[in-house]
């Protein structure tokens, strides 16, 4: 049974040089215990998605499809139920816990704030559990007392996971949670969220650029550009064998240390991706693909199946295994 | 550095600043041309030469620069600015002390009163960015921001004072209580508060626009900061979002932009009471500008920049307060 | 949270095209830069055109202008003078021959308010220019040396904002003396520290820039740096300021005339208003007399304050980013 689904997504921004579609058409689900991997470079799409996902986008914003939380429907919730569900059904895990955190406010009272929100509980009761959720996150629950700006980046992160599994969500979307921080302490954060995933049996959708990372905590793997899903299937085997293009460049964008291969050839892709409101015609990928040829201006492929439980918009894909078109 | 790092700095720029103020207030009238004799005497009949030397010995002008300004330094310590030349016979601390009272009556309920309703202002309309409300508040700021404070004053004179036109005459057309009636108690006070409403809402509406649009702009700055994001993803209710998160840290930087505008609020009380005959030291002021009563002239100048600093100071300590960054730092 | 940080921010600016039409191989480089600057100020007034507040206050300078220039010619002179014969009764409400009525001494209050405006204009800009000189001196050489200079200069500047500006401009007019030249001394000298903060933020800014470090390390000497590269990227920014400056130099100089520091021997609209409140106009009603010199500054000051919001806006780069 899915936590999340899904389906046709699509996220038009408003701006004074015209309507910006951030995202194009996007299908997505995740069921529980499970953790879906969403990879792509800045500007494809990936936290508009998140956004989306919670009624959060700027007004003005056109928002299109559907979007199941549990079976229900959250573009058509009201307000009242939209904001019992966000925290307690959805919880998400900002990027750049810098700036994500009140700078006020003490972080005991900003996990407080989600308890009293969406629970029975009184003061006490919420400073009780949030110090047990510091715990879980391997913070001292002394430090509730203590201001933003006390916590290193990594502590920062910590106390977002924390604030994150307060309301005992259904599912958890981490929207780059180790991008701003060292790579030692990528490590540690990482190596504490696929504990937590594992021990409370948590659906997560896990949004990052970092291939690598991915691979390690999730299940399966879907990979955007430019504002569609172009390739999706189990974590390793996209990694290790990836059937689109543009997979294989972010795959490959990763040197091995020692590999020898990468000290003569460093496989970064040429060009950067296109702005939002500036896509190419035909596949948005043909103008930087390697291997593009000449049907690929022309025509704008679905995700086609790619193997067993794998799909791939790319025409090379649709070529080789002749099935009907994908669902 | 910490809390007392931080105190101990502010008291000590604001005491330095005050410093500053008196050697630049002793410079002024010493080293400006003419010297203060000649000023004093000049376009009156006494104008001559002789009656100029014998004020400049009374004065002690002839004595070197530096023995003057220990001296003048010493009696500004005491509360001493000379003798007032329009009131003879009385000196110029007591002619000021007469008028202090009224003017703090005047200009700190007015102050406090045009902080917080334009503040509030501001947060609603920063609130509703683009709305008519906004609109509406930034028109009437825009409009209000344009207009000479004491145009503003004679407008409502004329309009509740005089009475023209459809306007009744209720207010009287000036001056701090009755005269003549000798009332006490809360027969006084009432009195007082009657003459005080007009130029209490002079001085309350033609500043509070300035308060709205720092607050408005500190607000839209800070609504776009990622955690307000993050309260909205918690499912905290809009109002909460407003009042718990955004507003405590959009009341930073207004915070000391607020006072330092103060420096403006305090000239507008002197125009504003010259309307209404408050008397005031706003009102002593451009008493003492026509009756080139310099001694006077010094120490309100130095009174008006003391009461700037003292509340930059009062607005750094209590920022300390508002910011927990700050007393850790 | 902003969407994708490369993603064009909905609402914000469009990266400007390439300048792909410049010959640069066959220009000097002092030719491209000059053709890029124009360019630049093209794009500038068509963004400009299209804010309603920036055209509105634009259109009203220009018709205030206008009337102060053609003054002799809308009104006549003479009705001003108090010996004039033709001259009318004192207090007289508006009527056909005089349209906004006359003061206390029989003079046409319309004349007035018309010549008012060149007195009105001629102070706030003479002032402004030299607050903005000043300003922008100070601003750009404390900015750009840093060090003690700049703690200095700064410290200077901070003293000036803390004193109460009315206070300091009394007690300057009442030891210097009531004239024109002097008016305008008085708030140049008053009102150079905004601008010179504002100045100082930006070459702090655009002396980080690469090209200015580039620049330096081809052995550039300071004059180049600043005339070359510093001047022209805060230059923008200090004419934004400079409208607003001019604002807030009109209300200034109504200020001190109202108070008697003006000259005695010319009418502005502050001198207008302060015979009218000599002359007890407030208490007996003289609506006339107290409306058109008073909304004459309203309507400059509204003039200049939206002009220069609206370029604020166009050329302050931290309002552009949001």
């Amino acid at each position: 049974m899915s936590v999340l689904s899904v389906r046709d997504l699509t996220v038009t921004y408003h701006s004074q040089a015209g309507p910006v579609p951030a995202v194009r058409g996007v299908d997505l689900s995740v069921d529980k215990g499970e953790v879906l991997g969403l990879a792509g470079e800045s500007g494809c799409g990936k936290s508009t998605i998140v956004n989306a996902v919670l009624r959060l986008v700027p007004p003005k914003t056109k928002v299109t499809g559907e979007i199941l939380l549990n079976g229900e429907d959250v573009m058509t919730m009201k307000p009242g139920r939209l904001r019992a569900v966000r925290w307690s059904g959805m919880s998400v895990i900002f990027q750049g816990a810098m700036h994500a955190l009140n700078p006020v406010q003490r972080i005991g009272n900003q996990i407080a704030e989600t308890i009293t929100i969406h629970s029975q509980a009184d003061e006490k009761g919420a400073r009780v559990r949030s110090g047990a959720l510091l715990e879980q996150v391997g913070l001292p629950p002394r430090r509730l007392r203590d201001y933003p700006h006390e916590l290193s980046g990594g502590q920062k992160q910590r106390v977002m996971i924390a604030m994150a599994l307060a309301c005992n969500p259904d599912i958890v979307i981490a929207d780059e949670p180790t991008t701003a921080l060292d790579v030692m302490v990528q490590a540690q954060v990482l190596q504490l969220l696929k504990e937590l995933q594992r021990e409370l049996g948590l659906a997560m959708l896990f949004i990052t650029h970092d291939l690598s990372v991915l691979v390690e905590v999730c299940d399966r793997l879907a990979i955007m550009y430019a504002g569609k899903i172009v390739e999706e299937g189990p974590s390793v085997q996209v990694f290790q064998n990836p059937r689109h293009p543009y997979t294989s460049a972010l795959s490959g964008a990763f040197p091995q240390i020692g590999d020898r291969r990468f000290r003569m050839a460093p496989s970064g892709l040429p060009g950067d991706p296109p702005f939002p409101g500036n896509v190419p015609g035909g596949c948005s990928f043909h103008p930087r693909c390697p291997l593009a040829f000449d049907e690929c201006p022309t025509i704008d492929p679905e995700l086609y199946p790619a193997g067993i439980d794998r799909r791939a918009a790319c025409l090379l894909v649709r070529g080789s295994e002749r099935v009907e078109a994908a669902p | 550095m910490g809390t007392r790092g931080y105190l101990f700095g502010k008291v000590l720029r604001a005491f330095l600043t005050l410093l500053f103020v008196l050697v630049f207030n002793f410079v002024l009238f010493r080293v400006m041309p003419g010297d203060p004799a000649s000023l004093l005497l000049r376009g009156t009949s006494a104008y001559n030469p002789q009656n100029v030397a014998a004020e400049k010995e009374r004065l002690g002008l002839n004595k070197p620069l530096p023995v003057q300004f220990i001296k003048y330094m010493g009696s500004t310590l005491r509360l001493d600015f000379g003798d007032s030349f329009k009131y003879q016979g009385l000196r110029a601390s007591t002619v000021i002390s007469q008028r202090v009272w009224p003017t703090v009556l005047l200009v700190g309920t007015s102050t406090i009163a045009s902080i917080l309703i334009g503040l509030l202002i501001g947060i609603w309309s920063g609130w509703r960015r683009g709305t008519m409300i906004d609109y509406g508040s930034l028109g009437f700021t825009l409009f209000v921001y344009a207009m000479p404070e004491f145009w503003l004053g004679m407008l409502v004179l004329m309009a509740f004072a005089g009475g023209v036109g459809p306007f009744p005459a209720i207010f009287p057309t000036g001056g701090y209580e009755t005269v003549g009636a000798d009332l006490t108690g809360f027969a006084h006070a009432f009195d007082v508060l009657n003459h005080m409403v007009m130029p209490f809402f002079v001085l309350t509406v033609a500043y509070l626009g300035e308060f709205a649009i720092i607050m408005r702009n500190s607000l839209i700055d800070v609504m776009a900061d990622d955690f307000v994001m993050t309260a909205r993803a918690k499912g905290v209710r809009e109002n909460q979002v407003l009042w718990r998160h955004v507003v405590p840290n959009a009341l930073l930087p207004t915070w000391t932009l607020t006072m330092l505008s103060l420096g403006f609020v305090f000239g507008g009380a002197i125009t504003v009471e010259y309307v209404f005959s408050w008397p005031g030291l706003g009102f002593l002021t451009v008493d003492a500008i026509e009756s080139k009563d310099f001694a006077v002239l010094q120490a309100l100048f130095l009174i008006f920049s003391a009461a700037v600093i003292i509340s930059n100071l009062i607005a750094d300590v209590t920022y300390m307060y508002l910011d927990p960054r700050v007393r850790a730092a | 949270m902003r969407p994708e940080p490369m993603a064009a921010p909905p609402g914000g600016p469009v990266p400007p095209p390439p300048d792909e039409d410049l010959d640069t191989v066959r220009l000097t480089p002092r030719q491209i830069a000059y053709a890029r600057r124009k360019k630049a100020f093209v794009r500038m007034a068509k963004t400009y055109r299209k804010s309603a507040m920036g055209m509105w206050g634009l259109g009203i300078l220009i018709f205030v202008v206008l009337v102060a220039l053609f003054a002799p010619v809308i009104s006549d002179k003479n009705t001003m003078v108090p010996t004039c014969t033709c001259t009318g009764a004192p207090f007289q409400p508006p009527n056909g021959e005089f349209w906004f009525g006359t003061d206390n001494l029989g003079r046409s209050v319309y004349t007035m308010t018309v010549w008012g405006a060149r007195i009105s204009l001629t102070v706030g800009l003479a002032a402004t220019l030299i607050s903005m000189i000043i300003g922008a001196l100070l601003g750009i050489v404390a900015g750009y040396y840093g060090g003690w200079l700049e703690k200095l200069l700064m410290g200077v500047t901070d003293w000036f904002l803390v004193l109460p500006w009315l206070a300091l401009a009394i007690v300057l007019a009442a030891v210097l003396g009531r004239s024109l030249a002097i008016i305008i001394f008085v708030i140049g000298i008053t009102s150079w520290p905004g601008t010179a903060r504002i100045v100082r933020a930006q070459t702090l800014s655009v002396k980080t820039r690469p090209y200015v470090e580039r620049s330096r390390a081809l052995g550039a000497s300071n004059w180049h740096l600043i005339s070359r590269h510093i001047l022209p990227n805060v230059g923008p920014l200090i004419f934004a300021n400079t409208i607003l400056t001019v604002a807030i130099a009109i209300l200034s100089e109504a200020t001190l005339s109202f108070l008697g520091l003006g000259d005695p021997l010319s009418v502005s609209w502050g001198t207008m208003l302060e015979f009218a409140n000599n002359a007890g106009a407030a208490t007996t009603g003289k609506w006339w007399w107290l409306l058109p010199p008073g909304l004459a500054i309203v309507i400059v000051v509204l003039a200049f304050t939206m002009c220069g919001f609206a370029l604020d806006e166009i050329l302050n780069p931290k309002l552009r980013e949001r």
